[in-house]
């Protein structure tokens, strides 16, 4: 890649907080260093990769409000977590966390397990049971 | 508690976080030069290992690598500890800092706030250099950052202690010993061999150039076998590891071409400079099937007829890599 063709594309996902390092050539055939501000392809693929993400937290976010899945399964989502992650995270086993998904099991759940969970997903306790404010979409 | 610190922003965090380091302890390798020594390139396409279902394809060597090989070579001893409490891996830190030594360690992307958003996936294999501590936050040398940055204390806990595949545990390293002289010259032909001879002679269809003669042959089939959605995912999947943070979109091939480059000034060598060109060319190649690629992606529609352009691509970059590592295999192996 020559120096002139270090992509600057202005749409990309880096926030004005990142410019990368790329290493491109000049006119001999030598290396010197150049900033990228961001390059469409992995634009693109990084959105698409973002868009499974954010579908299975707003499936998870409507499951939870018509009762049929617990907050575990929408922070799990919101989270970018699995079962496995979640559980060495609370200190239990993957199938345990799947249960807890369920709102039957997620209701009979100690204060103790709650506080484990809701430090996993860096909430409070009130806001991981608070099912009220997943209503609104985009909720924290 | 704050050394003198100059931070250099890289492509790749490992040979990044050598650079700095190692610039802190008075050796002056430049990112490629880390990257080189440490035999940091490689191809490898594992269909039966995944990651969210998607086979993990790479164009590098596995994590902490090209710092073992790195060290070695150039002969500095490197303490490295592991934690099983939070709390020791953290006064254990501020001992170190207390001391005035920058000290490197392994992270997860996820926990790392100062990261733009789109980035932050539970990749925790990121190194990082921690460097002072200011007003209760740690000052950061992130070597994909253009410059230094800082992190809360619970923040920087939980990066160090993220679970999944595979847990950091806390690492952290330091150089303890560092040689006055060292064998540099030996150092880049030992590091130019070992992955040349990766590239081309691991007797397994999966890894090196040929690694990426096998992908290709599956990719020709993403389509009916995955159906549309899923093969885009693949592919989307594809570009982002060719892209890993900075390495222009040729995954890897253009810093590894610099190192070529640079070590032919270093050790007046022309032939070197030559392999380097076409390490750029190979790159270029690269580069365009990330872009078709993407241009795939962003329409979201997958047919046989550009599946098999795709393969087709990269099995001329295989080709090519072939070719290129044998000529820089048999120029190293006599050294």
């Amino acid at each position: 890649m020559k120096e002139d063709q270090v992509p600057q594309d202005k749409e990309n996902l880096n926030e004005g907080k990142l410019a990368k390092l790329y290493y491109a050539t000049d006119e001999s055939g030598h290396y010197k260093k150049v900033n990228s501000v961001g390059w469409e392809p992995e634009t693109v693929a990084m959105q698409q990769a973002w868009d499974v993400v954010n579908n299975e937290v707003e499936d998870a976010r409507l499951m939870v409000i018509e009762g049929k899945a617990s907050p575990v399964l929408y922070y799990l989502k919101k989270n970018i977590m699995d079962f496995s992650m979640v559980a060495s995270y609370v200190g239990t086993m993957s199938f345990v966390v799947r249960l807890h998904t369920k709102p039957f099991f997620f209701n009979k759940l100690s204060k103790k397990t709650l506080e484990k969970y809701a430090y996993t997903f860096r909430i409070s306790v009130e806001e991981f049971t608070d099912i009220e404010r997943l209503k609104q979409k985009h909720a924290g | 508690m704050q050394v003198n610190f100059t931070h250099k922003q890289s492509a790749h965090c490992e040979s990044g976080v050598i650079s700095n380091l190692m610039r802190f302890h008075g050796l002056d390798f430049d990112e490629p030069m880390a990257f080189g020594i440490g035999s940091g390139l490689f191809f490898s396409y594992m269909p039966f290992v995944k990651l969210n279902g998607i086979p993990v394809a790479t164009y590098r060597i596995w994590p902490g690598h090209i710092f073992k090989k790195f060290s070695n070579r150039i002969g500095i001893k490197i303490e490295s500890k592991k934690f099983s409490s939070t709390t020791t891996a953290m006064t254990e830190l501020d001992k170190m800092l207390d001391k005035g030594q920058p000290v490197g360690m392994l992270t997860s992307v996820f926990y790392l706030d100062y990261l733009p958003a789109a980035y932050r996936f539970h990749f925790n294999a990121h190194n990082i250099i921690v460097f002072g501590k200011e007003n209760g936050r740690y000052l950061v040398s992130d070597p994909v950052m253009e410059t230094t940055t800082d992190i809360a204390y619970e923040d920087l806990v939980r990066a160090r202690f993220a679970k999944g595949m595979p847990e950091p545990s806390g690492r952290m390293y330091y150089p303890i010993q560092i040689p006055g002289e060292f064998p540099l010259e030996k150092a880049i032909w030992t590091g130019i061999k070992e992955t040349s001879d990766r590239m081309t002679r691991i007797p397994i269809p999966l890894f090196g150039a040929k690694g990426m003669t096998y992908l290709s042959k599956r990719l020709r089939h993403w389509p009916e076998r995955l159906g549309n959605r899923k093969a885009i995912l693949w592919l989307g999947h594809l570009i982002r590891m060719q892209e890993e943070i900075g390495t222009g979109g040729a995954g890897f091939r253009f810093l590894y071409a610099a190192f070529l480059d640079q070590s032919s000034t270093l050790l007046k060598n022309n032939e070197m400079f030559d392999i380097s060109k076409q390490m750029t060319a190979n790159g270029d190649l690269l580069r365009d099937f990330a872009y078709y690629a993407g241009r795939v992606c962003k329409n979201r529609t997958s047919d046989t007829k550009t599946f098999s352009e795709l393969a087709d691509m990269l099995e001329a970059v295989s080709h090519r890599e072939q070719k290129t590592f044998e000529q820089l295999y048999q120029v190293s192996k006599s050294k």
